[in-house]
């Protein structure tokens, strides 16, 4: 019998890599995924455009404009003339955000008088535009800050921050980690829910079913195949994290392989409980689709499963991207053992098991 | 067949026919076009919310003095930080690194001695996850606010004025109270448009030819335009009652307000489909394969709408040759006029470019789909 499943899960393979087609549609997206997420997916605020509009043209507010030009943050100062086209440049999103300093600031400050600056946030951006709203404020701070310790009246505390794991909050160290996620689940998705539906569409499933294998060995022949590639997949990925883009792996190799393994497993009983059902490849995709969408949506890669009605919440908690992620993102960045693992290994564990058995109880009803 | 002669009219119509009732008879269709947009809107409504509203933060207050409770307090009635009390450094670093808490604030054992002492300032320490660099901005952002706030109240308690020397007052233009979920859902109106356009087409004339009914095609007097016309009129039907149910849910279900005029909408929408339809029949035409040319549609439409074109993440970020590659994706322009018709109304410059851009898409995909359909069998 084990002879009879190795030469299944050859064919598999062998199917899967054996035309030139195929072949580029397994490497190429990985590439291409690896160039565009790192370098495309970040909420950081960089080259954003800040357009001022300087009412007044006194000392200080010179001093102060000059300040916010020279920052990073801001490679693009646009100064603008009237409040029409402070206005304009928000409107076609020439600029993020827009500062206006009001006729009498220099005055005020300069007889010591609480001085005002409006800021014009585009809400249509919000995100970013809060970002660059909070990098404009902190150098509004800092200026005031500098005058009053000029003035002999030093703040009394301040606020230290450091950022553990990460230190310069590069955005490339939190995606990559996702990236191995998301290839991984790629991978061991498509290939078990579509296989089984391009071989009933194609009439050969039925030559499967007379041969003398089970439906148990027939899963088990779909499930392989789609492990090994995954998890290539997912090998690449995290290669070329550590050495293309510099990220630190802190933790265990074999604990990575073993996250994979677990994962793989849950996703592959979703897969064949998806194929199961279908009887089109068309059927067999939308339903991965289906997966597949609300499964990175709600992971909390895109946004902090905390910010999320309570509803979505549990749906993040019997999301098997969640508790993958936290485990990769772990291994890179946190270091994580064993004992950090498995609170988040049990539950791809249990959720392989139910989707396993599921996927069998289906396979047995529909296909035998 | 193979000089493209004129279109008949009763031959179109069957054809179109025959491909509803494809349509029709698969409950797939269906659901992706009328089932999956509501979900996926609603997820996205939800699910994508970057306005942080309670962040979990852990405090160490390793000082007894007056001060330091203070300061603890003005921490806690932060209303975008959830504050949790901790007794000693080892459990609040465990904290941290199981992602219970995003980061904690230490006020160390001589804050007050240090705040009652001239010339010395007292440092407040916060460590914050980077594992969630976005969430660690926040974080920094909101214990600046709270320390702000104390100290303000601390001058006023002395009969200092406690006005800030420069204060900086924020208007949100568009979306007053800057909710993240009113630009994200026009934008994953774009990602949904794209689903149904690309992916549902790169499969239709892949399963002719894997189905063999594409050389019973060939043998009928139907022509290239039929054919094609007869696989687009559908789908956009499809595509464009899909549309108006996500601008239905948009504005009744999830209460993001629709500015613009419905019209341009429908303009707009029509020329993205042209674009997405085009390039799912195309894949479908080259590959054959519909395992391949769905996976392709995967990687060169639904890929390219979520990450580039501005739905989430910001164009303006990204490196030059990536910015530069974002011109070359439709669904940025169709997010862009998404945005604006969905917040600001109109604005002519925007919508002119962004007009301009989706038809020269829209021409170049359905051109080359039209000059790549050719009916032989090799």
């Amino acid at each position: 019998m084990l002879h009879r499943l190795l030469t299944l899960i050859t064919k598999e393979l062998l199917l899967a890599l054996r035309d030139p087609q195929s072949r580029t549609l397994l490497i190429m997206p990985v590439i291409l995924q690896l160039a565009l997420f790192p370098l495309a997916a970040s909420l950081e605020v960089k080259n954003a455009t800040l357009a001022i509009l300087n009412e007044d043209g006194g000392a200080e507010s010179t001093e102060l404009v000059e300040r916010l030009a020279r920052t990073q943050a801001f490679p693009h100062i646009v100064m603008v003339h009237s409040e029409s086209a402070l206005r304009r440049s928000i409107d076609r999103q020439d600029a993020l955000l827009g500062l206006q300093v009001p006729v009498d600031f220099s005055r005020r400050l300069a007889s010591s008088q609480p001085a005002t600056i409006f800021a014009v946030v585009d809400g249509r951006r919000s995100n970013s535009a809060q970002i660059a709203y909070g990098y404009a404020s902190t150098i509004i701070d800092d200026f005031a800050t500098e005058r009053a310790t000029a003035a002999g009246q030093p703040p009394v505390s301040h606020i230290v921050v450091r950022n553990w794991y990460n230190p310069n909050l590069e955005y490339r160290w939190f995606m990559l980690p996702v990236l191995v996620s998301i290839i991984t689940t790629i991978g061991s998705m498509i290939v078990t829910a579509l296989s089984i539906a391009r071989e009933r569409e194609q009439g050969t499933f039925d030559q499967l079913l007379v041969s003398p294998l089970t439906p148990a060995y027939i899963m088990i022949g779909k499930t392989v195949p789609a492990l090994v590639i995954a998890m290539a997949q997912g090998t690449m990925v995290a290669t070329a994290a550590v050495f293309v883009y510099g990220v630190p792996f802190h933790g265990a190799l074999a604990l990575l392989y073993l996250g994979m393994l677990c994962y793989g497993l849950s996703l592959a009983g979703i897969g064949l409980f998806i194929s199961s059902m279908c009887e089109t490849q068309q059927q067999a995709f939308l339903g991965v689709f289906t997966f597949m969408v609300p499964a990175t949506t709600l992971s909390g890669f895109m946004a902090p499963a905390e910010n999320m009605p309570i509803f979505f919440q549990w749906l993040n908690r019997i999301d098997p991207l969640s508790h993958f992620i936290i485990i990769v993102k772990g291994l890179f960045l946190k270091g994580y053992g064993v004992a950090l693992i498995w609170p988040n290994l049990w539950p791809l564990l249990a959720i392989a098991a139910v989707t396993m058995s599921g996927a069998y109880w289906m396979f047995r009803r529909h296909v035998a | 067949m193979t000089q493209p002669s004129a279109l008949s009219w009763r031959r179109l119509v069957a054809l179109c026919r025959k491909e509803s009732y494809e349509i029709i008879r698969d409950p797939s269709s269906i659901i992706i076009a009328f089932v999956l947009p509501v979900i996926l809107l609603v997820i996205f409504g939800y699910g994508v919310n970057l306005d942080s509203s309670a962040i979990r933060i852990g405090l160490l207050v390793e000082d007894g003095g007056v001060e330091a409770a203070r300061f603890a307090a003005t921490l806690a009635a932060t209303p975008n930080l959830d504050t949790r009390r901790s007794t000693s450094r080892p459990e609040v670093e465990h904290w941290l690194v199981t992602g219970e808490v995003r980061g904690f604030v230490i006020l160390p054992p001589d804050f007050s001695a240090r705040l009652a002492r001239p010339g010395t300032t007292a440092p407040v320490q916060l460590v914050t996850d980077g594992a969630e660099p976005n969430t660690a901005s926040f974080v920094a952002a909101y214990v600046d606010g709270a320390w702000a706030a104390w100290s303000q109240q601390r001058l006023a308690d002395r009969g200092v004025d406690a006005r800030p020397a420069i204060e900086t007052i924020p208007r949100y233009w568009f979306n007053s109270a800057a909710i993240s979920r009113h630009f994200i859902v026009p934008g994953s109106i774009a990602v949904i448009m794209t689903i149904i356009g690309a992916l549902l087409t790169s499969l239709v004339v892949a399963r002719e030819w894997e189905r063999g009914t594409m050389e019973a095609l060939l043998s009928t007097p139907v022509t290239r335009s039929e054919f094609l016309l007869s696989k687009i009129i559908p789908y956009y039907a499809l595509g464009m009652a899909a549309m108006l149910l996500c601008l239905t849910v948009s504005v009744l279900l999830l209460g993001v307000p629709f500015r613009g005029s419905l019209l341009l909408l429908l303009v707009f929408a029509t020329l993205f489909l042209g674009s997405s339809l085009g390039l799912g029949l195309l894949l479908s035409t080259i590959m054959r394969n519909q395992f391949n040319a769905a996976q392709a549609a995967l990687n060169a439409a639904f890929l390219p709408a979520t990450m580039l074109s501005g739905f989430i993440y910001e164009i303006a970020g990204m490196p030059l040759p990536i910015r530069i590659a974002t011109y070359l994706v439709p669904a940025r322009y169709f997010v862009e006029a998404l945005q604006t018709l969905f917040q600001a109304g109109f604005v002519g410059a925007v919508l002119l470019r962004d007009f301009l851009c989706l038809a020269a898409s829209a021409v170049f995909f359905l051109g080359i789909t039209a000059l790549r359909t050719r009916k032989r069998l090799d």
